[in-house]
């Protein structure tokens, strides 16, 4: 098993990609904490793992919130021992173009999908060092690299991408490597508000389909796993095409 | 088995990064074409692949020659069966400044570095086509990204950055996908070719502190290879240790 042995904390793990995440390392051998505001769904998650053989606990996380970054990696060390993998993964979508709104919107991105980000390494990183080493998977979005949505997203997955090199490069010696995944447009809740034809999408995806939150997933594994042992402050893209044209 | 069934063609892969991707493809379940110009080292890897339990063959291949790779394709498929994965891995450098160049220098890493990617990829595709779909990973370098200091080696490699995105959007409808690979100072014979770096000062440079083995590259290799990364396609995968996150 690829992450025998691993205990991986995945922020927004109660749906989409981030449960995607907790169902595939778990049955990789990780012992994962489910960190989400959605509590249902997070609990439902995580004794879904624990049924099926694996171990999980789903903990109430807000990664706006400090606080709540270090009661969760503390309760991560305290049941399962340690902490090797932490995926950024929580995040939200607001669709505000440039002269909408009155900023609330700009704050509450940014707040989660770059803050959440800064604070979950910031309390991650000393519990990786007392492992021995950790991987970091922070993820970021095509809206990272280019123009796709709406402006104040662009802006937090564009310092997803960058603070991830800076804290790669940080802690390159102590053995905690830092990447960030570049999903293009995947099948998840928060793509149902998506107003786009499908004649759009044809045109802007060359494999004219959507991605499946699993096919993000099997990406986060390789960056969890010691098989990546090489890679940090590296961008890993999962668009489809997306971007290459 | 990560890739059990598949069968995958392999360039450069007497030594070094190839011969990694070799043995772990191997024993990822693949059938794999062990090719390259120095013959004997191929069949060295071959042979140690069907000694412990895995199925591949060696064949000679230049890379910068047509004829070869639709020798080369040809035989992959009457032996195995079909053609699923391409590893464009057959590369050299040649380490001078843009003056000290010559012409026949600037001929020759282009003929095998860059136009051996695109006669590759040419050769393999109508063979992935019959096999309903397949990967093709380029061996780029991060020197297809920033300077490293070698002119030719440098443009062959970003020319195989380029070139893989345009495959991967003609041919993404078609299954096919097509991703490069970037890696950082990895320890491998090229390494050791007329360079007067040594291991410790080349591992100076990188954020982490040392050089890579070929296995952190095959690794990533594999999971291009795979399914598992079924929606990647066009993309770039750098494995540097943080030498281009500086
Ligand atoms: N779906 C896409 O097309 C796409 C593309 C690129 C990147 N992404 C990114 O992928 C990540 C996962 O998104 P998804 O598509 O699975 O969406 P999703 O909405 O299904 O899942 C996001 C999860 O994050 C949780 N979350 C939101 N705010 C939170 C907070 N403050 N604290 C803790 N958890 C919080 C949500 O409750 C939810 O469970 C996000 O960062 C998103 O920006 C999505
Ligand atoms: N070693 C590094 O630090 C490094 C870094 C970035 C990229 N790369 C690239 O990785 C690839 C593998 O390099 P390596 O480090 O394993 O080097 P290597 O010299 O050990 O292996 C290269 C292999 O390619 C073969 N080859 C050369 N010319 C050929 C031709 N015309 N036809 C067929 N085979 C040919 C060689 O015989 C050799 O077996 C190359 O494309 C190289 O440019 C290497």
């Amino acid at each position: 098993m690829r992450l025998a042995g691993k205990v991986a904390l995945i922020s927004g793990g109660g749906r989409g990609m981030g449960a995607a995440e907790a169902r595939l390392f778990a049955g990789e051998g990780a012992k994962v904490v489910i960190g989400d505001v959605l509590e249902d769904e997070g609990r439902a998650v995580a004794s879904e793992i624990n049924g099926s053989g694996g171990e999980a606990f789903f903990s109430l996380l807000d990664v706006t919130k400090d606080d709540d970054w270090r009661r969760v990696v503390a309760e991560a060390a305290a049941r399962f021992g340690k902490l090797n993998v932490l995926v950024n993964n929580a995040g939200i979508l607001v669709r505000e173009e440039l002269e909408e709104g009155d900023g609330e919107g700009w704050d509450r991105t940014l707040d989660v999908n770059a803050k959440g980000v800064y604070l979950g390494m910031k309390r991650a990183v000393p519990e990786m060092r007392r492992a021995g080493g950790g991987s970091i998977i922070n993820i970021s979005s095509i809206s990272g690299l280019v123009s796709l949505g709406y402006p104040a997203y662009n802006a937090s997955k564009g310092a997803v991408r960058i603070i991830t090199k800076n804290v790669a490069i940080q802690y390159a010696r102590e053995g905690i490597r830092v990447n960030s995944i570049h999903p293009g447009v995947i099948k998840t809740a928060m793509m149902d508000g998506d107003t786009r034809g499908d004649e759009d999408w044809d045109r802007l995806l060359p494999m004219k389909r959507f991605g499946e939150a699993i096919e993000v997933a099997y990406g986060a594994l390789f960056l969890a796993s010691d098989e990546s042992s090489y890679m940090t402050g590296s961008e890993l893209v999962i668009d489809g095409g997306f971007t290459a044209q | 088995m990560r890739l059990a069934g598949k069968v995958a063609l392999i360039t450069g892969a007497a030594r070094g990064m190839g011969a990694a991707e070799a043995r772990l493809f191997a024993r990822e379940g693949a059938k794999v074409v062990v090719s390259d110009v120095l013959e004997d080292e191929a069949r060295a890897v071959a042979s140690e692949i069907n000694d412990s339990g895995g199925e591949a063959l060696a064949l000679a291949l230049d890379v910068s020659k047509d004829d070869d790779w639709r020798r080369v394709v040809a035989e992959a498929e009457a032996r195995f069966g079909k053609l699923n994965v391409l590893v464009n891995n057959a590369g050299i450098i040649e380490r001078h400044s843009l003056e000290e160049t010559s012409e026949e220098t600037w001929d020759r890493i282009m003929a095998v570095n860059a136009k051996g990617v695109f006669l590759g990829t040419k050769a393999a595709l109508p063979a992935m086509r019959r096999a309903g779909g397949g990967s093709i990973i380029n061996i780029s370098s991060i020197s297809g990204m920033v300077s490293v200091g070698y002119p030719a080696y440098n443009a062959s490699k970003g020319a195989v950055r380029v070139f893989t995105k345009s495959a991967a959007v003609e041919y993404a409808g078609e299954g096919i996908r097509v991703n490069s690979i970037h890696p950082g100072a990895i320890w491998t014979p090229m390494s050791l070719y007329k360079n007067e770096r040594t291991r410790e000062e080349r591992a100076a440079t990188v954020p982490m502190g040392r050089v890579g083995d070929p296995e952190e590259v095959a690794y990533g290799a594999l999971f291009l290879a795979s399914d598992e990364s079924s929606y990647v396609t066009g993309s770039e995968m750098v494995i540097d240790g943080g030498v281009t996150a500086e």
